[in-house]
């Protein structure tokens, strides 16, 4: 073999040091995760091909699973104990719902265990930790848009009058991420030192789904209540989405500033929790 | 005294801390919050009553230049802090003190196929460990060809590496790992997996980089691959430096060291491995009068193992050292023989001991220690570095004399010598 490799005379240099904090820790981390990025890509790319790789329906579970919830909710609480959903039915109104939903429970589900699923890799070489609980959310976001495209069909079908509201989406589906993120960090950081998170996270997310207002309309919460409900910051991204795809009572804008700032306090602590904890973390996974 | 574009790696009163069973203390949150609750009331009524969390510096104090193009081998028992040291320099872990500064692309072959998932194929897990390596897209696509080829394993490309050997998957991994081209490459132990022939490879390689200027960093247990492929040594002792230079004096000071330590009763040796089912008490070598006699060139001698329990599935080896750590030879209970006795482990878990006796001693004169290991149905108990150390007095061997002389060699082959006269054998040729 001949090689070619023609070596810099200046080569860059580099500083082990203790933990880094501050401002100018989180500055370095962040561009950090920004030279990362190609990285970040392809761990996403693997969880993808993994994903589908063995699967004979592929991405049709992505659209298989809010449809049957859909469904069972629809004959349980809409049938049987009666619950409306106003202008359209209960059962797309339910659909719609649960796409944001899904994003959530999966991106919490697959973040809060990711490092620890990765411990493999985080005790072998070094990279920005904070790619590994982000890389599962090409996953959920290729899972929203498939069954995000199935939504738009029967709300054409079902309510020709698909409105421009429809712009509205994409501010409701980051406010779902920005959400996940947040607490997908703060599980999977805490999740390397309690393995109690690992239990705890399935029942967190299904009191999380009641708290959210997927299987029944927000309108049951009675109106001074509303503000308050709204520190749950996936009442607004749900409602709003719902909103903006079957049209419908217009959000209120305290509540909204509530989910915002909630939403936004989640990511910032839950980065500079992860952060915190980086750099023992091949230490005590 | 290097200039900086001279230096590779320099390690500034470097120190790092354990906290013993860290992780299995705060495993459970409850133990956590129950701690927490305690250690708040008690630091209420007195700090003093706290007690210290038991700790351990893996590595302290720790102050080192490597010049760019070295090929260091870092030395030292079992818990030195070895592998302390090469987390700190792949950035795996942070130091607790200290620093440590380098200068270029860090490559490591501690683990082969890093990154690997088992699901995707060959040529996926060659992108992805590539890119979990720190190499960038473009720099893969470039060099994929060339990290097929060296892998040689062209025709499985596209089968997921579950379906791999463990060769094959060694095989691509290291590949992948080859074509890094660090500036700075840290090896531990990597020689020790895949056949001859890869070995021969690796080193090839490892020499090849070194020769275009990569620094070189080798972890082994052996130290006669350190010493016949290293230019320089680092002792680590207790995660301490405590030498540093020529590759042969840091060798010959480690194996003092040992020496040294060879005092200490087995028992109290920590620096093991092994999951520890059974362990060796004692390991004794002994001349032709029994234990404690001297050992003589030619003689009979034994070696003697007192082991902690008589498990089935026993197996005991030990490999001799001459002084300046070569291995010279090398006893294997699993390998048998129809004169053996065989073990008679299966009575109990009470204390025995194993012994391997030899007819005729072919080491030459001088001094020697032994590495001996134990195993149960092939899974490694118990490994002890230097567990005995013994000298060899000069004697014959059938008949022969034999010589102190351990540059050259460490042992003698019984042989004859002859000489036939061109004459004679032309003129017994004749006479036919």
């Amino acid at each position: 073999m001949i090689s070619t490799a023609v070596r810099e005379p200046e080569l860059r240099s580099f500083t082990v040091e203790t933990r880094r904090s501050g401002i100018g820790g989180s500055a370095e981390r962040l561009r950090e995760v920004v030279d990362s990025r190609e990285l970040l890509a392809f761990l996403a790319w693997r969880d993808l091909t993994v994903r589908y790789k063995q699967s004979s329906i592929g991405v049709l579970w992505a659209v298989l699973q809010p449809l049957l919830l859909a469904a069972a909710f629809t004959l349980f609480f809409g049938k049987l104990a009666g619950l409306d959903a106003g202008n359209v039915s209960y059962a797309l109104a339910t659909f719609v719902a649960l796409l944001p939903w899904q994003l959530v429970a999966f991106g919490v589900f697959s973040a809060s265990g990711s490092v620890v699923r990765g411990q493999d890799l985080v005790t072998r070489v070094y990279f920005p930790r904070i790619l590994i609980p982000l890389a599962p959310f090409a996953v959920a976001l290729v899972d929203f848009f498939a069954a995000f495209t199935v939504a738009l069909v029967w709300v054409a079908i079902a309510s020709p009058s698909l409105a421009l509201t429809i712009a509205w989406v994409p501010a409701f589906l980051l406010l779902a991420l920005v959400t996940t993120v947040g607490v997908g960090c703060w599980l999977a950081a805490l999740n390397v030192r309690f393995r109690d998170v690992q239990v705890a996270v399935p029942l967190l997310v299904q009191l999380w789904f009641f708290c959210t207002p997927i299987a029944y309309p927000s309108s049951l919460v009675p109106e001074e209540w509303r503000v308050a409900y709204a520190v749950n910051p996936m009442v607004t991204a749900v409602d709003g989405f719902r909103a903006a795809l079957l049209g419908g009572p217009h959000l209120q804008l305290q509540a909204v500033a509530v989910s915002v700032s909630v939403a936004g306090a989640l990511l910032l602590t839950g980065v500079g929790f992860f952060w915190r904890t980086e750099d023992t973390i091949a230490d005590v996974v | 005294m290097p200039t900086s574009s001279e230096l590779a790696v320099v390690a500034t009163n470097l120190g790092k801390r354990y906290r013993l069973g860290e992780s299995i203390r705060h495993d459970v949150a409850r133990d956590w919050l129950a701690d927490s609750a305690a250690q708040l009331l008690r630091r209420r009524r007195t700090a003093s009553t706290r007690s210290a969390p038991s700790e351990l510096w893996a590595l302290r104090g720790v102050e080192f230049e490597i010049v760019r193009g070295d090929v260091v081998g870092v030395i030292g028992r079992n818990g030195a802090g070895k592998s302390t040291l090469l987390k700190i320099l792949t950035r795996v872990t942070r130091p607790t003190i200290g620093s440590l500064r380098g200068w270029g692309r860090v490559g490591s072959l501690l683990e082969l196929g890093t990154g690997f998932h088992p699901e995707l194929t060959g040529r996926e897990n060659v992108f992805l460990s590539g890119a979990v390596l720190g190499m960038r897209r473009a720099e893969i696509v470039r060099k994929f060809d060339r990290i097929v080829e060296f892998s040689g394993i062209e025709h499985m490309l596209d089968t997921p590496v579950k379906r791999y050997s463990s060769g094959m998957y060694v095989r691509l991994g290291f590949s992948v790992a080859a074509h890094l081209e660090p500036d700075i490459l840290v090896l531990d132990e990597v020689l020790a997996v895949g056949d001859a022939p890869f070995q021969a490879r690796c080193l090839e390689l490892v020499r090849r980089l070194s020769h275009e200027g990569t620094t070189v960093l080798l972890v082994s247990h052996n130290l006669n691959t350190v010493t016949s492929f290293c230019r320089s040594g680092l002792l680590l002792e207790q995660g301490r430096v405590t030498a540093q230079g020529a590759v042969s004096e840091v060798a010959r000071t480690y194996t003092r060291s040992l020496e040294a330590a060879a005092g200490q009763t087995l028992d109290e040796r920590r620096d093991r491995a092994g999951e520890g089912r059974v362990r060796v008490l004692s390991a004794e070598a002994r001349g032709a009068g029994g234990p404690g006699s001297a050992l003589e060139t030619g003689e009979p001698a034994g070696f003697g193992f007192e082991v902690s329990s008589s498990l089935p599935g026993l197996q005991c080896s030990f490999t001799v050292y001459d002084i300046a750590g070569t291995a010279v030879t090398y006893f294997d209970s699993a390998e048998t023989s129809p004169q053996d006795v065989p073990f008679d482990t299966e009575i109990g878990s009470s204390p025995g001991s194993v012994s391997c006796e030899l007819d005729e001693l072919l080491l030459l004169p001088g001094r020697y220690r032994l590495n001996v290991a134990l195993y149960l149905d092939g899974q490694l108990q118990d490994h002890v570095e230097a567990a005995a150390f013994f000298s060899v007095a000069r004697g014959t061997i059938r008949g022969r004399q034999v010589h102190s002389g351990q540059a050259r060699g460490g042992l003698q082959i019984p042989h004859l010598w002859r000489f036939e006269h061109e004459t004679a054998r032309h003129g017994s040729a004749g006479v036919r």
